[in-house]
């Protein structure tokens, strides 16, 4: 059977496919003519190849006004009085707008509204938004800036989460109940203290991630537009409309069908970009208070105040093994450093722990989890939220154990592999599962049986793997709605238009659902015109985060563009006397399965059909399974996704003992991503996330410095640098590779298709990001024998571990703590 | 041009301090009122509406405001528009014609090394002008070297690709110039 007929199967199985013979057999005779898994140009590449991509800050408006804000200099104080008196009267100083003028807090996740579109009360971090200003020129709106008067209390600044913790007192939100601590999670599987005590090797380890940010070319930027009916129009760089939609109606007060919130092209997201920021609230208020339309351009370094990007994750694990590698028990404890505010924090607390039951089986598990509020730029979700880190301590923990044990590490994890359509220790349900098949592919391309522990000292192979959610079960609100809908209209002159809420962040959602829709209905990808993300014209989608759209939206659009279809063949069925399920739609025609000579051309039948029914158009929705996901305890939701990608990879890297530079050589990548829709945009998310993972591991890195005191104005006294001050936030010092920097890349496709994706279709946007960090960390090992627990791996680190290697030789050590019994 | 497209509409309004610039962007002869601290960037996206070209930083570092100035590639948000009068300007909305895309820019649409497109005009400048001094060169070589084409990038920051798709395209390009013995 082919996978295309195994999906089908498996979908008539479980129900989610209304025909059955019918389906299955155009199935197999539209292989052929099948659009899926091509080679495509993207339906809107031609825009971005040529510039007339329209991006939020290539949008004038007649007579707008450029806006500013001014932010904090203390990472911790109270704000005692705000006078704009001065500012005010600079000429070309139109509005003015202050955080009391919209007191309504908010928060991407509703547990959590612990922010306000400008700060009221105080500041809790080095760029915290106080006031904005617009005015008829950026100059102008930058001078009014620095003539507002600021008085502030300077509270004691906390910057890393162990002060935070220390003083519980010194509260960053004074209405928590809990201190500093934002969020705490313990969850447990099993007996694992028993598991530990009866294990043949339990290894232990202390592991440490540290911020990064996503860091797009695209700055935030967002228009705003407020007309005399009473609509007001928002364009903004946001990978998620509908969220930001929902939050401008609750802080403006304004009823949401008075808010049109409009996503243009944008510049790049990663996670940046997928809640409400201040500059959205600021345009929308300025706009209405001044009756012209207003822009906010984020300067670079305030993107970087933005943030929301990577946790700093302090971690401590302990894993237990049996002698032949599988493991008994998964201990993990992680102090999570949140920055100022929540954002997805709840989430992200979850997370920690949750995802890491997967790929391989635990027998116990346990994780603890406390996400704490610190006076830092907020984090938030970057690419494999919550995930790379936890990941990355433990595909380390089971190198160690694969070397203590003398099991090769990928044999070790194929040992313990999951499985598929089977459940994890903390009750997810995992349907198709190639991470068998990615292990295969990368330990053949790299030639890890003839290379590894046999390359010459400084050269190594290192080896992890992982696992991702295809979106996440639940929406962020509670709702009984669909998670994703896609609307499609057919034309006469053989076009069809479709209409997504979904936003394209360059990943190509728009291509995805053109291809699905041009391999339904027979068209080509030209005569498809994609209309995303404007809330006035698009049915809901919830956004592009958590990797959701191709499982999502994908499904929503097949369910649209297979009643079309259905319609379609039997208008023309009655016409050629035969059945509906004898007709292919395909390459601009239809035509009988059983008699190619009979066909007509597609824009015939369309007006064929539409001659017949009338118009038409239809609406496909989506929304995830309820049962047979996750389990039943608290929290058990969080986490559970209706199906999973895998990944597997091989990093070689050559390291330079004398340096300590550490180059990465190559880098095999392997991803499951069920179905590969549009293969040049698989290719492209794998390639993206290895290069984002590398950077990670070896060069980026978003930190604050440590203390000093500061008088009332923020003048600095001698001495050291500022609390909480950003180090680098330029694209300069914020290490990001160029292309010299960046590794060969070899992307992998494989194919498992889990009957919940649209044609078997799983994630390939995170995913690929996750192993690549352990695997080079667990290649240094290779080269020159040393761990490196702790991100970011630099020379410094590399050169003080050869040190301690030299002074220890003698004493052949290859684990941090091993406890044999 | 998509239904919820706006228009771009070019400022009328005269800058503080405003004098005139006068250059040539795209072969076409252009005077534009430009206040003195004006960059060339700022000029090109308000003083003409040449939205194509883009602000990544501001400051030099990301390379997304590539142009070309008399050929040579040039970070236009450091470059004060009245010091380039009467020089030659070329923007990516000056590479295709009316005969079609630039094969660059075909190029660079078959191998999907645009995913956001925010950095691909950039890329597509520093491309357009190793290219040009390849032929300049009349390399006899049948391929490009990927790390020469990796060099002439390295001022180009890219976050969504990994920067693979793209060496591919203008390798891509650069070889059917060489058999082709043009651009076009």
């Amino acid at each position: 059977m082919t996978a295309k007929q195994n999906v089908t199967e498996a979908m008539l199985r479980t129900g989610e496919v209304e025909s059955s013979f019918e389906q299955a057999e155009r199935d197999v005779t539209g292989q052929a003519h099948s659009v899926i898994g091509k080679r495509h140009r993207k339906v809107d590449g031609i825009d971005r190849v040529t510039g007339a991509a329209q991006y939020t800050d290539d949008i004038t408006l007649p007579r707008m006004l450029h806006a500013k804000i001014l932010r904090s200099i203390h990472a911790h104080a109270k704000i005692l009085a705000i006078d704009t008196s001065e500012a005010e009267k600079i000429p070309g100083v139109i509005g003015i707008v202050l955080g009391h003028e919209m007191p309504t807090s908010y928060g991407v996740i509703p547990w959590t509204p612990d922010e306000q579109a400008l700060a009221e009360k105080k500041v809790r971090y080095i760029g915290d938004a106080i006031a904005a200003v617009a005015a008829t020129s950026e100059d102008i709106a930058n001078r009014a800036l620095a003539a507002i008067e600021v008085s502030y209390e300077v509270l004691p600044a906390l910057v890393s989460p162990q002060a935070a913790l220390d003083q519980p007192q010194n509260k960053i939100h004074e209405e928590n109940k809990q201190g500093n601590i934002s969020k705490h999670v313990r969850l447990e599987f099993g007996d694992v203290k028993e598991k530990l005590e009866k294990a043949d090797l339990v290894v232990e380890g202390h592991y440490y991630f540290h911020g990064s940010t996503h860091a797009p070319i695209e700055p935030h930027c967002a228009v705003a537009k407020y007309e005399a009916n009473g609509l007001l129009t928002v364009w903004s760089a946001t990978q998620v409309p509908h969220y930001l939609h929902r939050e401008l109606s609750k802080v403006l007060g304004l009823p949401t069908h008075q808010i049109r919130v409009i996503q243009p092209a944008i510049g790049g997201a990663f996670g940046g970009k997928s809640e409400p920021f201040d500059l959205e609230f600021c345009v929308a208020k300025l706009a209405i208070k001044t009756g012209r339309p207003v822009k906010i351009l984020y300067t670079r370094e305030e993107v970087f105040l933005a943030h929301r990007g990577r946790h700093p994750f302090d971690m401590h694990y302990r894993t237990g093994f049996d002698k032949e590698g599988n493991i008994l028990a998964v201990d993990a404890k992680s102090i999570i450093d949140g920055g100022a505010y929540s954002s997805f924090g709840l989430v992200t607390t979850y997370y920690s722990g949750q995802l890491l039951a997967s790929p391989y089986k635990f027998e116990t598990y346990r994780f603890d989890s406390t996400r704490v509020y610190t006076n830092k730029p907020a984090c938030g979700p970057k690419r494999g939220h919550g995930s790379v880190q936890p990941r990355f301590a433990l595909e380390i923990q089971l190198d160690k154990a694969a070397c203590s044990l003398g099991i090769d590490p990928i044999e070790l994890r194929r040992r313990n592999f999951l499985g598929e359509n089977t459940v994890t220790v903390n009750g997810f349900h995992v349907g198709s599962n190639g991470f068998l098949e990615c292990l295969e592919l990368v330990e053949n391309a790299s030639k890890w049986q003839e290379r590894r522990g046999k390359l010459p000292r400084g050269r190594g192979l290192g080896v992890a793997g992982s696992t991702y959610i295809s979106g996440t079960n639940y929406c962020i609100y509670p709702t009984e709605l669909p998670q994703s809908a896609v609307q499609i209209c057919l034309d006469r002159s053989g076009r069809v238009r479709v209409f997504a809420g979904t936003s394209d962040i360059g990943q190509g959602s728009s291509t995805m659902l053109a291809v699905l829709v041009a391999d339904e209905l027979g068209v080509e990808l030209e005569d498809i015109r994609v209309v995303a993300a404007d809330t006035d014209l698009c049915p809901v989608d919830l956004g592009s985060y958590s990797s959701r759209v191709t499982l999502m939206a994908g499904n929503a659009c097949l369910m649209a563009a297979r009643d079309l279809s259905q319609k379609i063949r039997s208008v023309i069925a009655k016409k050629w006397e035969c059945h509906p399920r004898q007709i292919v739609l395909a390459q601009r025609r239809a035509q009988r399965i059983d008699d190619p000579s009979v066909f007509m051309p597609i824009k015939e039948a369309f007006i064929l059909a539409e001659s017949e029914l009338g118009t038409l158009g239809s609406v496909g929705h989506y929304n995830t399974p309820k049962t047979q996901v996750h389990g039943e305890y608290r929290g058990g939701t969080i986490g559970a996704s209706p199906a999973y990608s895998f990944t597997a990879h091989i990093a070689e890297v050559s390291v330079d003992e004398e340096t300590g530079d550490v180059t990465v050589v190559k880098v095999w990548a392997a991803h499951d991503c069920g179905r590969a829709l549009s293969p040049v945009l698989v290719e492209g998310q794998i390639e993206g996330a290895v290069y984002m993972g590398v950077a990670e591991a070896l060069l980026e890195h978003h930190h604050v410095m440590p203390s000093r005191t500061v008088d009332a104005k923020g003048r600095q006294s001698a001495g050291p640098p500022v609390d909480g001050l950003l180090y680098a936030s330029s694209l300069l010092d914020y290490r990001l590779p160029t292309s010299l920097d960046t590794p060969d890349i070899d992307a992998l496709i494989v194919e498992k298709p889990d009957p919940r994706g649209p044609h078997g279709a799983k994630e390939a946007g995170e995913g690929p990001l996750h192993p690549v960090l352990p695997a080079i960390a667990n290649a240094i090992f290779d080269a020159v024998g040393v761990r490196i627990d702790e991100l970011p791996i630099s020379p410094a680190k590399i050169l003080t571990a050869l040190r301690q290697q030299r002074s220890t030789k003698g004493v052949q050590l290859c684990c941090v703590c091993l406890l044999f019994h | 041009m998509s239904i919820n497209e706006t228009r771009c509409n070019v400022s009328v309004t005269l800058p503080e301090g405003a004098s005139v610039c006068e250059l040539v962007v795209n072969g076409e002869h252009v005077s534009v009122a430009v206040a003195p601290h004006w960059t060339l960037l700022e000029l090109l996206r308000y003083g003409l509406g040449l939205t194509g070209t883009k602000q990544g930083c501001d400051k030099g570092d990301c390379g997304a405001c590539t142009v070309l100035i008399d050929g040579k590639p040039t970070l236009s948000c450091l470059v004060l528009a009245l010091t380039v009068q009467g020089r030659d300007i070329r923007t990516v909305e000056g590479l295709s014609t009316s005969s079609g895309l630039h094969i660059l820019q075909d190029a660079f649409d078959r191998h999907g090394a645009a995913q956001c497109g925010f950095c691909t005009p950039g890329m597509l400048m520093s491309s357009a002008a190793l290219l040009q001094k390849l032929q300049a060169e009349r390399s006899t070589k049948q391929t490009v070297d990927r790390g020469e084409i990796s060099a002439a990038l390295s001022g180009n920051l890219c976050r969504c690709t990994g920067y693979k798709k793209i060496i591919d395209a203008v390798q891509d390009a650069a070889e059917q110039i060489v058999k082709n013995g043009d651009s076009k």
